[in-house]
């Protein structure tokens, strides 16, 4: 009886053991898909963007990145209390507005943001394009998020393109890899 | 018994009336201790990281519209998720959390208690304790005890 438990007990701790190692396992590797993701584009390969559906800022629907296949789109991570992100706003808004007619998305990802920040924001900016809203930061991670703002270019068929920009970005920039987004 | 008894209903009855207190009238510098700054994994008390700060020009603003302590919590946890929290709430799958830290230790009392059985059981089961001898002195080995025996039995003879 004695040794039946004793096996049970061995048993149950080799359970927990592969549970927690099999834990680890799955972080690390959400971890590296971002990473992944960051060395493939500077490599000049084209890597599917990887999906999600996140609620939008106003929680009045959910919005898919799939929802836009077949247009091209610009990904912008970004929260209220980032200074640079107040500058990349309005060029946003620009780039919405001249390139939607050619089938441009701009999505804003807003982050590790309070939801009452990020809508005084929006409003401040005039900002009309899609924002979700991104609760628990999954979203943020599974793109390698290393500092806001993030800017992601994806083309029509689902797939990043051109720079991955970390920081500020330029006008030049924004518009050079809209343009391989939109024509590839 | 019943003097204890009626101490222990008071204290019970102190912690619950601040526990109370603490729901109802939160403080800044309460909450920065059970909230945590989403972006520098840290408690909120000790980040100066930007939205550290807005948090708690929110907390501060909510405190002062008379909102209670598990309603700006849950404002908190709507912008940012449960990390926000510094301990997970004590529900769902958030619970095992709670509840395996408390059955680890069980189960190490348990082991160590069960461990010390045997030990103190196997001791049992050698030699008999060795008796102190009078003079001060430590006491015999068994083996030269046993000798002396048979050499004092022999000059008996």
């Amino acid at each position: 009886m004695a040794r039946r438990v004793k096996l049970i007990l061995q048993a149950a701790a080799v359970m927990v053991v592969a549970l927690l190692v099999v834990l680890l396992g799955w972080q690390v590797a959400r971890q590296e898909e971002g990473r992944g993701l960051d060395d493939a584009v500077a490599a000049g390969k084209r890597p599917p963007a990887p999906d999600f559906t996140l609620e939008s800022l106003d929680g009045d629907e959910t919005i898919s990145l799939s929802d836009y296949r077949g247009r091209a789109v610009v990904l912008n991570f970004w929260a209220s209390w980032c200074q640079p992100c107040k500058k990349e706003a309005p060029l946003l808004q620009l780039a919405w507005e001249r390139y939607r007619g050619e089938g441009l998305v701009v999505l804003g990802v807003d982050a590790q943001d309070l939801k009452s920040d990020a809508r005084r924001f929006v409003e401040r900016y005039g900002l009309t394009y899609p924002i979700v809203h991104d609760r628990n930061g999954v979203t943020l991670g599974r793109f390698g998020y290393s500092a806001f703002p993030e800017t992601w270019f994806v083309d029509r068929q689902g797939r990043l393109v051109g720079e991955h920009v970390v920081g500020e970005f330029t006008e030049e920039q924004l518009v050079r890899n809209i343009r391989l987004a939109l024509d590839s | 018994m019943i003097r204890a008894l009626i101490l222990a209903c008071a204290v019970a009855l102190a912690a619950a009336g601040a526990a109370w207190a603490s729901e109802e009238r939160p403080t800044l510098a309460e909450l920065e201790q059970e909230l945590w700054c989403p972006t520098c994994n840290a408690p909120l008390a000790l980040s100066n990281a930007p939205v550290a700060d807005r948090i708690r020009a929110f907390v501060r603003q909510r405190i002062a519209a008379g909102d209670t302590k598990s309603e700006i919590k849950a404002k908190l946890v709507d912008s940012f998720g449960e990390d926000v929290l510094a301990s997970p709430p004590r529900e769902g799958f958030n619970l095992l959390a709670w509840v395996l830290p408390l059955a680890g230790g069980v189960a190490a009392a348990a082991v160590l208690g069960v461990a010390a059985r045997r030990w103190s059981r196997g001791r049992s089961g050698e030699d008999p304790p060795l008796e102190a001898s009078t003079n001060g002195r430590g006491p015999l080995d068994p083996d030269v005890e046993r000798r002396l025996d048979e050499e004092l039995a022999r000059f008996d003879a």
